[in-house]
């Protein structure tokens, strides 16, 4: 069973609704006492990443979430809470992943935010990626990105530059695309990951 | 590099579709979910309920529609119509809508975007801009474009953005319904200020016209309502088309 941290950053109708679709049990994780029950986790998070850091640190869950063993994939401002800091709120986050997060703006010359539909490609045939084709499209909107690293970059995407579209470390992911709205390549997504042990 | 976006709109009065549609394979034209659920599957990036009704009516936009789609589609929409408060947009935000589409009652109370962007993030917020030409200018339009105001298309637009629209949603009433094609030069002019994503909207007929609205236009996704819905376009084809024109699509 899946477990989603509720932390109240955003909408999850969407999210749940994608789990329903794939027959994808689930449950809410509303403090670090409910996370044994669950054999994989999901961060959520739209919106502010300095303000997603601060609910889920009022929320008493922030420091169970490095603690955990199991598979974990944060998704959008989920995953970026992952990282070291945004600037975002010049906020420090959870520094899980050590990598940082970087505003578009002024960085590249293209529209921020980056909207709509773009090509990922996997690194190290990442078992998140598994059965998709290596430059699948997948959907963006975001105007802050985690910067490219060799170790940590599970799958990277162009947009003005070259950044992560999807990270591990160990037992942690993060996707900066939304899978509940790619598609079928995004349900393939969320299959790989419900099959991680 | 990011794709090119079909988005297919679908008008909505009271829980139905409006127009006619031409589909094979339908059991119910007039069911919103289903249509949306079939446009997914042919390859729309995105799609955008608007309540035709709303504005006019003073309708509250149906919080089901929206529930029902977020269920059953997988992938981005937008719903316009009727969303003149935080509070609206907050109850569809929480119904599963990735966007909200604003338009007259932004122009009427402007602070409106800056407290959505605020409250949601500037990714919710679209703002809706409907033009038309008088006198050699271009003006907002209000309520379907049928009351014009003094307020320069261009300069709105401008000011929207700087409030915290995420995208601008631009249609030609001179060019709505005429299937001649899109007003390329306007959303050329509009797309060089902009620094976020242009919809633009109003005047798709055939292919060529979607071809024209990225190569001329410079618009970064393309809407249309008609064209799809009576299965004169299918977007199958139309991809296959702006591809092989060396646009990027998915």
């Amino acid at each position: 069973m899946t477990g989603i941290i509720n932390y109240e950053a955003g909408n999850i109708f969407s999210l749940t609704a994608a789990l329903d679709r794939l027959d994808i049990p689930y449950g809410m994780i509303n403090k670090t006492s409910e996370v044994e029950r669950y054999d994989r986790i999901i961060i959520p998070g739209v919106g502010h990443a300095g303000a997603a850091m601060q609910k889920l640190r009022d929320s008493g869950l922030a420091g169970a979430v490095g603690e955990i063993k199991k598979p974990i994939l944060g998704i959008c401002v989920g995953m970026q809470l992952l990282t070291a800091y945004s600037e975002e709120g010049n906020a420090s986050l959870l520094d899980i992943v050590p990598l940082k997060t970087y505003h578009f703006e002024g960085r590249i010359a293209e529209k921020v935010p980056h909207t709509g539909w773009n090509k990922v490609y996997p690194e190290n045939n990442n078992p998140l990626f598994e059965n998709l084709k290596k430059d699948t499209y997948f959907y963006f909107v975001h105007s802050y990105f985690i910067e490219y690293n060799a170790t940590f970059t599970a799958a990277f995407a162009q947009y003005g530059l070259k950044f992560s579209a999807a990270i591990q470390d160990k037992n942690f992911f993060g996707v900066q695309f939304h899978p509940e709205k790619s598609g079928a390549a995004g349900e393939q997504l969320l299959l790989n990951f419900s099959n991680l042990r | 590099m990011l794709a090119k976006r079909i988005i297919p709109c679908l008008d909505v009065k009271d829980g139905r579709t409006v127009k006619g549609v031409n589909f094979v394979n339908l059991r119910d034209a007039g069911d919103p979910v289903e249509l949306a659920w079939q446009y997914s599957r042919e390859g729309a990036d995105e799609l955008v309920f608007l309540d035709i009704t709303a504005t006019h009516e003073r309708r509250k936009t149906t919080v089901d529609l929206v529930k029902s789609v977020a269920r059953q589609v997988n992938i981005p929409f937008t719903i316009g119509g009727g969303i003149n408060e935080l509070a609206d947009a907050d109850v569809l935000l929480h119904s599963g809508a990735d966007k909200i589409s604003i338009n007259s009652a932004a122009v009427r109370n402007p602070q409106l975007i800056d407290q959505m962007a605020n409250a949601f993030g500037i990714q919710f917020v679209v703002v809706a801009v409907d033009t038309r030409r008088v006198n050699g200018k271009n003006y907002v339009h209000l309520n379907g474009g049928r009351l014009k105001t003094d307020v320069e298309t261009e300069d709105w637009i401008k000011e929207a953005e700087s409030r915290g629209a995420g995208e601008i949603l631009l249609t030609s009433m001179d060019h709505d319904g005429t299937k001649n094609g899109f007003d390329c030069v306007l959303l050329d002019k509009v797309n060089r200020g902009l620094s976020i994503p242009l919809i633009a909207s109003g005047g798709a007929g055939n292919i060529s016209h979607f071809v024209d609205v990225f190569q001329q236009g410079h618009a970064d996704a393309a809407l249309a309502a008609s064209v799809f819905h009576y299965g004169e376009i299918l977007i199958p084809d139309l991809k296959a088309e702006l591809r092989k024109n060396g646009i990027e699509v998915r």
